[in-house]
């Protein structure tokens, strides 16, 4: 049921009226509710002057700026490595060898089921590694082990037929894989990668708690400012759409890629499930 | 070893705040899901709106900012509740947008007859949803839903950051008593399986029992 009409019938004109009644009383209710955060925004001084003030000195404008510049830096390193880290793990799990193979399971099952937090924290606390690092190796170990289920999962759902045919032609294992199966399992993959990659952006704030001065951690910083009369709430107004804009640009991206390549005739032979979070089950959506 | 068996009442603790945060949140993202999931199919034109709202914004929040907004935030408007309260509150408003775009995916996998086949019976849209094509979806959701809590499980460590008593907030406390630190973790970790496997063959149980091949 791709288009959810077979769920109930196109509306004569009375269900259109009551539709209608419904709409307007349901939007009535949300402007409402909207109305009365502002209205409790107002009530405790969320808007005075003292409180937005700060985001007019440059100095403070820089911190923002500095702290998203590192919350981008953790990004990009995590998604490099990840990638890097599920390419070999997914070698690892399609090789022809047992044990490579056992041992790389082994590895994606432990990484996929632990927290991606305790993973940072114990490289923070207990191998005592700076900030960058530690979030980095951590979101790199949890998605870098998504990511190879993926991959794995995409050069799985190649169709036979590409992969006989090329043995047929005696082609070499590493040469099928190069060739054959890797290119057309990439290109029916990205939308999957990328959403992947928009956990891993999401997952750099993170970094918050372990103290490495990303966005969040400049938030924090402005918003704990008697000087300012501890600007909580603008912060927060400030941080989240930011935050959100680039995360929505991302998947945004995610679902571009993946419209433009329902129309592609050559990832034709491919139809990809995606990745399952966690563990064990079969089936699933991208990990939250 | 002597780690476990030293502190195991703290471990304990720590283990039993994180099943009870997850249990809540886990049934507050299921009807929140739900709901937020009938909305996004529902014939009236706002209440669709109000739900693909929420689905995105929820979807693309990092954790940590709204955990960061509700605990630390919501005080500021004069709301003062316990912490664990607030934390169940943001796991499971998140959880609930990933909880409803598996259920939407799970009615798009019921066949258009069944819908069709039901209007023509005379059946409303609610009778329709929760009669004919829910029961249908509710089997071929089971193993993604069960992957959601699974996720929701681990994110509840970061509860434990925002010191709410979980299973990983112990290790500050060990640490202070002079433990060592890599046993600690490894007994945390240990934990969050415990608790990430038993969810798992939770839902394996329920997709033998329910699941059926189509």
């Amino acid at each position: 049921m791709t288009d959810s009409t077979a769920l109930y019938d196109i509306p004569g004109p009375k269900t259109r009226q009551r539709h209608r009644l419904y709409g307007i009383v349901s939007t009535i209710a949300i402007v409402a509710l909207l109305g009365w955060i502002l209205y409790l925004l107002f009530d405790t001084g969320q808007f005075t002057a003292a409180k937005w003030a700060p985001f007019e000195y440059k100095g403070i404008q820089e911190l923002l700026l500095r702290g998203l510049g590192n919350t981008l830096k953790a990004f990009a390193f995590a998604a490099v490595f990840s990638l890097i880290l599920g390419t070999i793990l997914a070698c690892g799990r399609l090789s022809d060898h047992a044990p490579v193979r056992w041992v790389s399971t082994l590895l994606v099952e432990f990484f996929r089921a632990m927290p991606v937090l305790v993973m940072i924290f114990f490289i923070f606390v207990a191998l005592k590694v700076q900030p960058l690092p530690a979030l980095v190796a951590g979101l790199t170990l949890y998605n870098g082990s998504v990511l190879a289920e993926v991959f794995r999962a995409g050069v799985n759902s190649v169709d036979r037929g590409q992969r006989e045919a090329s043995y047929a032609l005696g082609m070499r294992k590493t040469q099928v894989m190069a060739h054959v199966l890797v290119p057309q399992a990439v290109r029916a993959m990205l939308p999957t990668i990328i959403s992947q990659l928009v956990v891993a952006l999401k997952d750099t704030s993170l970094g918050y708690l372990i103290t490495y001065e990303e966005f969040l951690h400049a938030g924090k910083l402005i918003a704990s400012n008697l000087d300012y009369d501890l600007p909580f709430i603008p912060v927060v107004m400030v941080i989240s759409p930011i935050y959100i804009g680039m995360c929505m640009l991302l998947s945004w991206f995610a679902n571009w890629v993946a419209r433009r390549q329902r129309r592609n005739p050559k990832t034709e032979a491919v139809d990809i499930a995606p990745a399952k979070p966690g563990t064990l089950l079969p089936g699933g959506t991208p990990a939250p | 070893m002597n780690v476990l068996t030293d502190n195991f009442s703290t471990y304990g603790e720590g283990f039993l705040g994180t099943v009870e945060l997850t249990v809540y949140s886990s049934l507050l993202a299921l009807v929140l899901g739900f709901l937020m999931a009938s909305f996004r199919v529902a014939p009236v034109g706002s209440f669709r709106v109000i739900g693909t709202v929420w689905v995105t914004v929820l979807r693309n929040t990092p954790l940590t900012l709204l955990f960061f907004a509700v605990l630390l935030g919501l005080p500021r408007f004069g709301l003062v509740l316990p912490f664990e309260v607030f934390a169940v509150l943001a796991l499971g408003c998140y959880t609930s947008a990933f909880i409803c775009e598996v259920l939407r995916s799970g009615i798009n996998t019921v066949s258009r007859g069944q819908g069709e086949a039901a209007r023509s019976l005379g059946m409303s849209f609610s009778e329709t949803l929760n009669n004919v094509v829910l029961p249908q979806a509710f089997r071929s959701v089971i193993p993604p839903i069960g992957s959601t809590l699974i996720a929701l499980a681990k994110n509840s460590a970061i509860a434990g950051a925002f010191s709410v008593t979980e299973l990983l907030g112990t290790y500050k406390t060990l640490s202070e008593l002079g433990y060592n630190i890599v046993w600690t973790f490894i007994w945390i970790a240990v934990g969050y399986l415990i608790i990430t496997l038993t969810i798992s063959a939770l839902f394996n149980v329920l997709e033998k029992r329910y699941g059926v091949a189509r």
